[in-house]
């Protein structure tokens, strides 16, 4: 059957990438876009003075440290997959959700340590800002959580392993994209407070 | 028999083209992941809301040309919206306005064109079987239905829909006591917005994934025709700039509902002061316009690459400059993201600033220029078919220039401050990005239609709507070049107290009557439309004798697009006319190897190459069929 050629097969094949992962990325441009448009405002808007000044809460580090954490897991995870050790790809699976979820709980504290400061989400813009920034963050993070439960699902059912990756991959790649988004966004803060 | 060819170009869901699909009505015609079933849907409703968003203009135009008039008439349709004296109430007039402008920038001109022909079109000039993903595309259009379905609700509410024009700028639009619409209407809008934006999002997507990777053999992205380069520059515009609108949105919704105060600062009603403190109301401008601007363009560019497409084939002439094209698109793509700020020129800005937004804006007067020129060039000496997409596409190109030249002056900061929000804009962008995307779309529907629902549609009605709406046009869009410069301002519900408008008059009564009948020449087309979907003639497979892929499959093509493999690609799509060839256009899909009377002296080079390894195809089959036996 592979034998039956055309012409058409010896003429340059277009690139071509998985499209559901290239799809993928293609939404984590508009994520990308989404922070862009609101960090930006932000510093517009810091611009025109009437900026109420406060600490950043210090659990901002110990979260961040969480999701790189978990980031490590999942990459430990996905390497153990390549190599078909399914249980170091599912002890690593479950330590990257269960920090996930860690950091949402962290970030929740954030707030509550805001509330603490007297910076609320109704009231000056600067502290507004960093709700909407938690927040949508957040929610975005709970997408990845989901996702990677659902592969996670899917290693008990034999279904990821070195000949099937795909879907390992995306779940890995969405995974470090959040933590590097609230990093950008943990630095930004640190930069623009 | 799926070939190893095959599934290779296949995205999973559509492998099995082969097989007999069995598809009841709900699977065929409501939930369809067909692309080309999911472009109609999304044609059909482009012209339902195009429908009603003509009528809504009928409405204010009637108020702007007879303001004295007696809308009694209009009371079973619009009930309490008819005042006791018979007028038309000022705040609806608000909200007809607003609602006219949403309708027709996102639900007629990106919805329903871009949704329209990037879904038609892209697998079918690529040589694909489907979209990357079948059900994403579906989804995209279910989003934008309930997105429909909302905005249609809010046109029926008690306190009418959002009326704070169509860029809905706060504070107008975030409190709640400063106008009815900014109630629930407003609410309605955000909540449609949202809809809309996953649904541009998720198509947007799809048609980037789609044209990247699923070309066909030999479909080089310097072979794309320059309809799929429109297509796919207008979806990453999309991709890009409307993350940007829902950030906008969102936090807009935040303002209206939890008490935030993004946008809202220092607010007095009735002398009492709003909490409210901090916020920037010019904010939210620069938000908007960064989705904003890039939106007149993606509105604007599937009708030039339509356009483009349309001319080229029915001047029997290859396009003119098809790099410069490309380049002026992507020049055009990129320059809609720094232009922004020339919609804000008179908020208050630093003067320094507008200068250089002036100077980017300028630019933009260069790659458009190139587009045009091209346009003219490609005409130029061709022998010309004037069908009824043809004219429409000539159409766009004259909207083009008129709406352009003024461009140049309201893109200047300063002729701006005499200029800003006056008729004079209305007329401008009505015609370089209204008039001409609308009449890039219908010339597309005229030329795809056969491909569409394989008849013809009727040529004479087609001669009549283009004539009776391209006079229509002018007649309603140049005399408010004039109206602006006399000092009009837009969104205004009457002038009648002020003196100097008395001379007018006659003017805007001139507009209306003439809208009156653009509008009523539609409807022409509507029944050109559906009666040719039945009744028409039957199509032949290339009634355009056209070069690109779509024409190459049946009449009416099933789901998968080609009965057999895909068609390899050979060449690039605007062969026409070229000199020694029998017939005056060479299809994608044949080989160089078969025209030898007409290639040039480096097509002969690549002819060559061809035949060795055909000579080397032939003794595999050869070995491969020995070893079948």
């Amino acid at each position: 059957m592979e034998k039956e050629l055309k012409y058409g097969d010896l003429v340059e094949q277009p690139i071509s990438m998985h499209p559901k992962k290239f799809a993928l990325w293609l939404f984590m441009v508009t994520v990308v876009m989404i922070f862009a448009a609101l960090t930006s405002a932000y510093i517009v808007r810091q611009a025109e003075g009437n900026w109420l000044d406060y600490e950043l809460p210090s659990i901002f580090w110990i979260t961040s440290g969480i999701v790189v954490l978990s980031s490590v897991f999942l990459h430990w995870s996905y390497r153990s997959a390549k190599k078909d050790d399914l249980v170091q790809l599912r002890i690593g699976m479950v330590g990257a959700v269960v920090l996930g979820l860690a950091f949402l709980v962290g970030q929740w504290y954030s707030w509550v340590a805001l509330v603490d400061r007297e910076v609320f989400f109704v009231g000056n813009p600067a502290g507004s800002f960093l709700y909407v920034f938690t927040g949508l963050h957040a929610l975005h993070l709970v997408s990845g959580v989901i996702f990677l439960i659902i592969v996670l699902i899917s290693t008990f059912r034999y279904k990821v392993h070195s000949q099937s990756l795909n879907t390992m991959e995306m779940a890995t790649t969405y995974w470090h994209f959040l933590g590097g988004l609230w990093i950008y966004l943990f630095m930004f803060l640190l930069l623009n407070h | 028999m799926a070939t190893a060819t095959v599934a290779t170009h296949d995205t999973g869901a559509h492998d099995h083209h082969d097989h007999e699909h069995h598809d009841n009505f709900v699977t065929k015609y409501i939930f369809s992941t067909d692309h080309k079933m999911i472009a109609k849907q999304y044609l059909v409703s482009g012209m339902f809301w195009a429908l009603i968003g003509g009528f809504l203009s009928i409405l204010f135009r009637l108020q702007l040309g007879f303001p004295d008039m007696n809308l009694e008439f209009l009371r079973p349709l619009l009930g309490g919206w008819i005042t006791d004296t018979g007028q038309l109430d000022p705040t609806f007039y608000l909200a007809l306005v607003t609602m006219h402008g949403t309708i027709m920038v996102f639900f007629v001109l990106t919805a329903g064109l871009s949704g329209t022909f990037s879904n038609f079109l892209i697998p079918l000039q690529i040589g694909a079987r489907d979209m990357a993903s079948g059900f994403m595309n579906m989804l995209s259009f279910w989003f934008f239905f309930i997105s429909g379905v909302i905005m249609f609700i809010s046109l029926f509410i008690k306190t009418g829909p959002a009326g704070g024009g169509w860029v809905v700028y706060p504070p107008l639009s975030a409190l709640e006591q400063a106008i009815p619409g900014s109630g629930l209407g407003m609410t309605l809008w955000l909540i449609a917005m949202t809809f809309f934006i996953a649904s541009s999002l998720m198509g947007g997507i799809n048609y980037i994934t789609t044209v990247i990777n699923l070309r066909t053999k030999g479909m080089s992205f310097s072979r794309l025709p320059l309809t799929i380069w429109a297509f796919f520059l207008t979806a990453v515009i999309g991709l890009l700039s409307f993350p940007v609108l829902f950030a906008a949105a969102l936090l807009l919704v935040f303002d209206r509902s939890f008490g935030t105060s993004f946008y809202l600062s220092d607010i007095y009603i009735g002398g009492e002061a709003l909490p409210n403190t901090g916020g920037s109301p010019v904010l939210y401008q620069h938000l908007f316009w960064f989705l904003g601007h890039p939106e007149v363009y993606i509105v604007l560019l599937p009708a030039l690459g339509i356009t483009s497409e349309v001319i080229a084939t029915n001047s029997r002439k290859p396009i003119f400059g098809y790099k410069a094209m490309i380049i002026s698109m992507l020049g055009i793509t990129i320059l809609s993201f720094i232009v922004w700020a020339h919609h804000m020129f008179v908020s208050g800005m630093n003067p320094f600033l507008g200068s250089i937004f002036m100077f980017l804006t300028l630019i933009i007067a260069v790659p458009s220029a190139v587009k045009v020129f091209n346009y003219l060039t490609t005409l130029w000496r061709g022998n010309l078919i004037f069908t009824p997409a043809m004219l429409f596409s000539i159409g766009l190109v004259s909207f083009f220039i008129s709406g352009g030249l003024t461009g140049i002056f309201l893109g200047n900061s300063a002729i701006d401050i005499q200029l800003h929000d006056t008729y004079f804009v209305v007329a401008h962008f009505h015609l370089v990005m209204g008039s001409a995307s609308f009449f890039g779309m219908i010339a597309g529907i005229y030329h795809w239609f056969p491909k569409m629902f394989g008849r013809m549609m009727d040529a004479r009605l087609g001669y009549v709507h283009f004539w009776l709406t391209f006079v229509g046009v002018y007649m309603v869009f140049f005399p408010m070049h004039y109206i602006g410069i006399a000092g009009f301002p837009r969104r205004y519900y009457s002038w009648t107290n002020f003196e100097f408008s008395n001379m007018y008059t006659d003017l805007n009564m001139f507009v209306s009557v003439a809208a009156i009948i653009t509008f009523g020449a539609q409807f022409i087309f509507m029944f050109n439309f559906f009666y040719s979907m039945y009744r028409g003639r039957k199509a032949t497979p290339n009634p355009w004798r056209s070069n690109t892929l779509e024409w190459t499959t049946p009449i009416e093509p099933g789901h998968g697009n080609w009965p057999g493999e895909i068609p390899t690609v050979y060449r690039w799509p605007y062969d026409y006319s070229k000199p020694g060839a029998e017939e005056d256009f060479i299809p994608q899909t044949v080989p160089l190897s078969a025209t030898p009377e007409s290639n040039l002296p480096h097509e002969q080079e690549k002819v060559k190459e061809e035949l060795e390894i055909m000579k080397e195809e032939e003794s595999e089959v050869l070995v491969a069929n020995e070893s079948k036996h």
